[in-house]
């Protein structure tokens, strides 16, 4: 039956996702937050939901932290620029 | 606030979010029991009204287009700001050439990047885009769709990126296509409801002959609409990234020999 896996996969996503709020480096967050999106996605593919599962791999696992981690890529950028400016006067 | 104060809150809080968790929880329907009429309904009718054997894609396509629409209306609007806020000031170090030494905002590190990545990164580039094509051509039979499908092959050209082969990837997401790909995409999904009018009937009805059930063309309007999703999907995730990527692409090609 899905019972024991199912628990199984809900206590691993309730430890995930307080190791991601835990997490303190940004970057590594991302990471942990498409990690934690692969975990739902499983969640749903377990729960007979496929469709959702595939939605929730596009969404959590893939678009979600990559628009993350392009914007703390355009941020890090942006800083070095600007400290590259000052010393450059 | 004092710790002894903040702590008493968070206890009451604490015991409220519980109490109305396991009132939830507990009136829940038993696992694998449905309540609701609409889905045993939808389930048994999808397949014999409008030829799609994935239930789900008949109903977020068809059954309930009109939603859809408007949630890809959503996506294009939103696209549409992102480039709006990113768009290139006049007067930032883009414009300015020839005038570095070294990237330290790189977001890889030259020197340690694996040839093991390199090649297996670019081995599934391939891969992923067909994968894409599939999971947005094949909606209609299989769990899947534009949606799922348009963000796979967005998410293709990043492998090229990881790769280390810029070059190849900024001519993939700077191409000015993309731009008319999102916009065809947003539009056919509104054409094709519009043809519903044209022919006399309601706005987004399924016109287009059903073909046979399991057949990739079959369906109707599904397919058509979720292709057409698919197309919006990858390019409004593509120009998101590029706009994004678009001071440190040019950054790095100033750099380059």
């Amino acid at each position: 039956m899905t019972a024991i896996p199912g628990v199984g996969l809900l206590a691993l996503i309730a430890v995930s996702a307080l190791a991601l709020v835990r997490t303190d480096d940004v970057t590594c967050q991302t990471i942990a937050l498409s990690y934690y999106g692969l975990l739902l996605a499983l969640m749903f593919f377990l729960f007979r939901a496929p469709d959702v599962a595939l939605a929730q791999i596009t969404v959590g696992a893939i678009a979600l932290p990559l628009m993350v981690m392009l914007a703390i890529t355009r941020m890090k950028h942006r800083e070095a620029t600007r400290r590259k400016e000052k010393e450059g006067k | 606030m004092k710790a002894g104060h903040r702590l008493v809150l968070f206890a009451a809080s604490a015991l409220g979010i519980a109490w109305v968790y396991c009132a939830g929880a507990l009136n829940m329907p038993a696992w694998g029991q449905y309540r609701g009429p609409y889905g045993d309904a939808i389930a048994h009718l999808a397949v014999y009204q409008r030829h799609a054997t994935d239930t789900v894609n008949a109903v977020t396509y068809d059954y309930r287009g009109f939603d859809t629409l408007g949630e890809e209306f959503i996506l294009f609007s939103a696209v549409t700001g992102v480039m709006l806020l990113l768009r290139p000031e006049p007067g930032r170090p883009e414009a300015k050439k020839g005038k570095s030494s070294g990237n330290p905002a790189s977001f890889r590190d030259r020197a340690t990047l694996s040839e093991t990545v390199q090649v297996f990164t670019t081995a599934i580039f391939g891969f992923s885009v067909i994968f894409g094509i599939y999971m947005a051509t094949h909606g209609q039979l299989t769990p899947g769709g534009g949606f799922q499908g348009g963000v796979i092959l967005a998410a293709a050209p990043m492998l090229l990126y990881i790769a280390e082969n810029t070059d190849a990837f900024r001519r993939i997401v700077s191409h000015p296509l993309v731009e008319f790909l999102e916009g065809t995409g947003a539009a056919g999904y509104a054409l094709i409801g519009v043809a519903g009018l044209a022919m006399g009937t309601a706005f987004l009805t399924n016109v287009i002959p059903l073909g046979t059930t399991g057949d990739v063309f079959s369906s109707g309007t599904i397919a058509a609409i979720s292709a057409c999703v698919g197309v919006e999907v990858a390019a409004g995730f593509t120009l998101v990234i590029f706009e994004y990527l678009r001071e440190i692409l040019s950054r790095e090609k100033n750099e380059e020999p």
